[in-house]
Parts: C-alpha cells; structure tokens; sequence
C-alpha cells in the first residue's frame, strides 16, 4: 500500500487523464446504447403488439406536451413577427414578414424549439420513469411475469416519440405563422394577403420535407436516448436524478448537432 | 430439479458468488440464509434466471438457463413466482391489476373468472376489499401481502422469494412465513427463500443453506444446522458479533490509525 | 376500462390535430398539387433565360396567370421553356413574352404581353415573339464605353 507516497502528477497530465476516461466512457454508453435500442427496435415486429401501451405513451408524452408547444409556439411567432417587422421595415420590405416568420419557424425554429420542450417535458419524465421502475424492481418483476421490459416499457416510448415529434412540430408551425400573422397583420399593419401570399410563394415542399424529417429524426433520437439513459440508470435515488438531467443534456445536444448535419444536407 | 453447478457472479474484482454448487429439491421449501453480502441475493438471482453467471450453469432439469431462448425462457416463467423484497409492485396499477397481471397477460380467461381468482388470492393474504387501492397507498406489509398474490396468481410449480419478511412488524412477519409455509406445502410448490431472519428461515425449511463471502459454508435440515458444531454457523444462529464472522470489516488496527504511530501501541490480547 | 377509452379518444384528437396541421401546411403552404397539372402548357424559346426556373411565375396585366415547369438549355446556345398557363386565359398568337424583373433586385418573372391577333394560341404551341432578359451589367457597360467614343 503506498499510503504515504505522494503522486506527482502535473495538473495537465491529470486533465487529460479525466477527459480520456470521459471520452472512453462516452463510447462505450454509445455502443451500449445502440445495442439497447435496436434490441428493443428488432422486437417492433415480433408478438404480442403493444399497441395499447403504444397509444398511453402517446398519449403522456404528445397530448401531455401539446400544452407547451402550442404555448412556445404562440410566442415563438410572435417574437419573430416583431423582431421580423422591424428589421424588414428599414428596406421597406415589411410584405415578406409572413414568409421570414414562415420561413424561420419551418425550417428550424419548429424542429428545433419543439423538440427542445419536448424534451423537458416528455424526455425528463421518460428517464425518470424508468429508472424508477429499475430501482423499485418492477423490471425484474417483469421479467419473471414472462414480459420482456424492453418490448413493455421501452419500446412503446421509442415508437411515441416518433410518432408525436412530427405532429407536435406541425402544430408548433402552424400555431406560429397564425400568431404572427395576428401580430404582424392585426398589430403591426403588414397587408394580409401580402403575409399568406409571400409565405406560400417563398416556401417550397423542400423546407417542409426537410423541417419533417428533422421532427421525425429528433423525435426518434429523443425516443432512444432517454429510454436508454433511465434503463442503465444506477439503481439508487441520486442515480435516477443524475440520469434525468443527462438525458436532457445529451439529448439537447445530440438534437443541435442533428440538426447541424440535416440542415448541411437540405441546402 | 433445480441446480446450480459450479456457479460464480463476478462483479469487477468481487466474486458475489464464488464455486457454488446447489441443489434445490422440487416440492420443499429451500431457505437460503447469511449475513448481508454473502452473496444469497446474488444466488437467487442466478437461480431464477435474472442475472447470467459468469461461470457455470444453472440447470432445471435438462435445460440449461442461458442457453435458452427467449421464448422458452419465458414458457418457464410462467410456472414462475418470484416476490421482491420492496415488492415491486408496478405502480401505474391498483392492486387488482396488480394481482390479476399475469392472469391479463398470458390467458384469455374472461374477466368474470379472472375477478373471482383475483378475490381468492386477496382473501388468502387477508387483502380482500383492497383491489382499487393503489401500490403508494400499501403499508409495506400490505404491499407484501399483494405481491404474494401476485405470485401465486398463477398458481405457480417453482417460487422464489427475496427477503420476504425484512421490514415488516413481528405479526405481518408471522404471517407472510405462515402463507409461505401453509401455499408451499398445500400447493407441492418448490420454494427458494432467501432471508437474514433465523427464526423464519428455520421453523419453514425443509432444507437450509447457509452462505459467507459467496460460497455455501453449510447446508442440511434445520435440525442439522441446529446442532452444528461449525463457529461459523454457531456465531450466525446466535447472531454474537465475535466470531470467524468479523463484524468490522476494517483492516487496520483502530487503536493504531487513533494515534497516528503505526506499530508501536500493542494492547493485552 | 373505462379510462383507457377516454385515452384513446384523447390520442386520437391530438392525431388528428396533427394531420390537420401538416395536411394545412403540405396543402396551402407547399401547395401540393395546386397549380400541378391543371392548365396547359406553351413553349417558347429565349436567348437568355435570365435565371428564370421551373416555378417562377407567369404574369399578364400584372396578375399571376400561371408558373413556368421547366427550363432547358437546347443546341448548346439558347434556353426553352415550357410556360404552364391556367385554364382559359387565352393568349393572342402574336403576344410575347419577355423576362422581367420584380422590382430592381427581386425575383424574374415571365411577363405576357398580348398581341392583335384575333386567333388565340392552343396548348402546345409556341410563343414566337420573346425577347430575353435586361442584363444591368451589360447595359451599364454599354453606357459607361459608349461614353467613351
């Protein structure tokens, strides 16, 4: 035993040290990860369905966070309506407010705003919820009742997800050119038939195809990370707490990053 | 019918489980006893199938648990109960739900039969009259009593149980040994019990294995382990904190860290 | 139980809210088989398209009467353009169609400008009067070296 040695490790070396733990950490929850949730995937064909936990998952997470995203997405349109009008003003361009707040909001604003709530809302209560399952036993209680957990709890979350981040995303859309068109329109002066016209001739299937599938992408991603993070969980009270607030960084994270890629791709 | 041969659990550098051979017969009550840590929980898990052992297998009759498939794995386990020592309730449900879980899951027996099966369970733990409460509203005897309904909801060959009368008062304690004694031996079920509480664990086996630092330092009738001359069992039965169980599982001396100067304090032994 | 069906109702409110949304979008905004195959079409060939593309509008009289499908580079030296016009404006057989520019920096457009001739084009035929787009870098370098004589 060296109780009594003193280490003599240079701040840096010891920094480096920490960072490459992280790193080979972060791999290996990568890996574990992707296996977790394409066991789980693989089992979406397989007997019995679940379509009844199928549908009380989509209805917790996208009919519980429809509150939220009408909200953001209200307000969402009516800042950028403002912030848009007075911009557009100085070159006396205000008649295209309708497109830039249409623009702005499809193809980033509505994917990405929504899917951050989302994860604050239905994310957080994912991980939390299935941590505490593993803490409490009821998993295993599971497993020995003959019912794969993955194929319960996990799987149907990962297929809601899914599902509602695009519907969620296209109603944050829709609510947000509705209330910019009320500030700009009604408040601000634009010419109404300026706002829907400029926002129909400038916005072609490409940027809602491409504002869906980022809806569709993050909603899986969010789907997948947050099961996975409340599954592998350390089994305790601190542990279920520090793995919701993980799951919501990463997620965040991996959204803004997603984003990055898919965006790179549709321009 | 069940065995385990050769089993070990490593957990990093700790073998939970270490060489372990076990035989647990069908149709009694096997009651697996030791202190905290010496690996019992570890054994059951093994046992059941929920955790895989690093070495060795575990066999019920001729099939080898983890070489099965899911599928079959899970027809097993239809003939299997399993109570947790928090119960493990699923808490989204009440109590009727609970119980009635496997019966939803894997049969299409109409409701009508499912509810009076439900009823009997209750009644046999003294819970009848409580089916729309929910698991966060249970005392933690009542959550126990439930579980054990759950257990026997399909009036299972092979039950497991972890820890069943831990935290629980004397009288709720009394009872959960009793039903587990009385279901046992009424239903020709096996029985694997883990449990700390000697009394219990003694006046219900039929066969009692005694564990330390993961490997099985004893095994016999409760009457065998009883009049055992091993110190080891001897310290455990009477439950004295000296002994070849050490109770402080410090390594250094107490007095020697106090004084700061290793080495040179030497007390009277 | 009963809960469980108020559940599903539920969910399936909130779906349907959501096809609402993006069929709102897909249809009004993307205009999704809007103008799509309705009208018919015309062609005329141009020296310079001028970076009119497939989509840009078709105005006559200043108002929107249909939107050009598509353009392509033919014998390597000139644009030709299939013009899709809206059911039932006619176009006189001796119109023609210029490129123009919305405003002094804004989006090209097709303008139509009609002719004398009684007798009205029929889809498929062509536009032959056009006449190509005002270059203002050329017209300024024209301006600036003519200057110079």
């Amino acid at each position: 035993m060296s109780n009594g040695m003193i280490n003599e490790q240079s701040s840096a070396a010891i920094f480096f040290g920490r960072m490459g733990r992280y790193a080979m950490h972060g791999i290996e929850q990568l890996g574990d990860g992707t296996r977790l949730g394409m066991h789980a995937l693989s089992l979406i064909f397989t007997r019995p369905w679940q379509g009844k936990h199928f549908i009380l998952q989509l209805y917790a997470l996208g009919v519980g966070s429809l509150v939220i995203i009408i909200i953001t997405g209200a307000f969402t349109g009516m800042v950028l309506a403002l912030q848009g009008y007075y911009t557009l003003a100085k070159f006396g361009s205000e008649s295209l407010l309708g497109a830039g707040v249409g623009m702005s909001i499809i193809r980033e604003l509505g994917p990405v705003l929504g899917a951050f709530m989302i994860i604050g809302r239905a994310g957080s209560s994912i991980t939390a919820e299935i941590g505490i399952m593993r803490v409490t036993e009821q998993t295993d209680a599971l497993e020995m009742m003959a019912v794969n957990p993955k194929r319960r709890v996990l799987l149907p979350r990962i297929v809601a997800t899914t599902i509602a981040v695009p519907l969620l995303v296209s109603i944050f859309d829709v609510v947000g050119i509705g209330t910019g068109y009320i500030v700009g329109v009604e408040m601000l002066g634009v010419n109404s038939g300026a706002y829907m016209a400029e926002l129909i001739a400038k916005i072609d299937m490409i940027d809602l195809n491409g504002g869906w599938v980022k809806a569709g992408v993050f909603g899986f991603m969010i789907g997948m990370i947050c099961t996975y993070m409340g599954y592998r969980a350390t089994p305790t009270t601190e542990g279920v707490a520090k793995a919701t607030t993980q799951a919501v960084v990463i997620a965040s994270v991996g959204v803004l990053i997603m984003d990055y890629i898919l965006t790179s791709f549709y321009l | 019918m069940i065995r385990g041969e050769n089993l070990s659990k490593r957990y990093g550098d700790v073998d939970a489980v270490a060489s372990t051979d076990i035989h647990i017969q069908a149709g009694a009550i096997t009651a697996i006893m030791g202190g905290s840590g010496s690996g019992k929980t570890t054994l059951l898990r093994l046992l059941s199938g929920l955790d895989s052992p690093t070495t060795g297998h575990v066999w019920y009759g001729d099939d080898d648990l983890c070489s099965l498939s899911e599928q079959r794995l899970y027809e097993l386990r239809e003939s299997m109960g399993m109570l947790f020592q928090y119960s493990a309730l699923l808490n989204s449900l009440n109590v009727y739900d609970n119980v009635a879980f496997p019966l939803h899951e894997h049969t299409d027996l109409d409701e009508e039969v499912i509810r009076t099966m439900v009823s009997m369970k209750l009644e046999q733990v003294g819970l009848r009259g409580f089916e729309s409460m929910m698991p966060s509203e249970l005392s933690g005897g009542m959550a126990k009593r439930v579980a054990f309904a759950r257990a026997m909801a399909m009036d299972p060959r092979i039950v497991f149980f972890d820890e069943p009368t831990s935290g629980l008062d004397p009288i709720s304690a009394g009872v959960i040994s009793t039903l587990i004694h009385d279901t046992s031996k009424m239903n020709r079920m096996t029985s694997v019990v883990v449990t700390h509480d000697v009394s219990a664990g003694l006046a219900i086996a039929d066969q009692v294995v005694l564990m330390w630092q993961g490997r099985i330092i004893a095994e016999g009738t409760p009457a065998e382990i009883q009049a055992s001359t091993d110190e080891r069992v001897r310290q455990f039965l009477e439950g004295r904190p000296d002994g070849p169980i050490p109770f402080s599982r410090s390594t250094t001396s107490y007095i020697d860290d106090l004084t700061h100067r290793p080495g040179t304090v030497r007390m009277a032994q | 139980m009963q809960q469980y069906r108020r559940i599903e109702m539920t969910v399936g409110v909130f779906v349907f809210l959501g096809l609402v949304a993006i069929a709102w979008l897909a249809l009004k905004v993307g205009q999704v088989g809007g103008i799509g195959e309705s009208g018919y079409t015309l062609t005329a060939d141009f020296n310079d398209a001028g970076g009119v593309r497939k989509g840009s509008d078709i105005m006559m009289a200043g108002v929107i009467i249909g939107r050009v499908d598509d353009v392509k580079l033919t014998n390597n030296d000139h644009a030709t353009m299939i013009l899709r016009v809206n059911e039932g404006v006619k176009i006189s057989e001796d119109a023609f169609a210029s490129v123009r520019t919305k405003g002094i920096i804004g989006d090209r457009y097709i303008r139509i400008t009609q002719g004398m001739e009684e007798d009205h084009l029929v889809a498929g035929s062509e536009i032959e009067e056009t006449e190509s787009a005002i270059n203002i870098e050329d017209l300024i370098s024209k301006y600036i070296f003519s200057g110079k004589e």
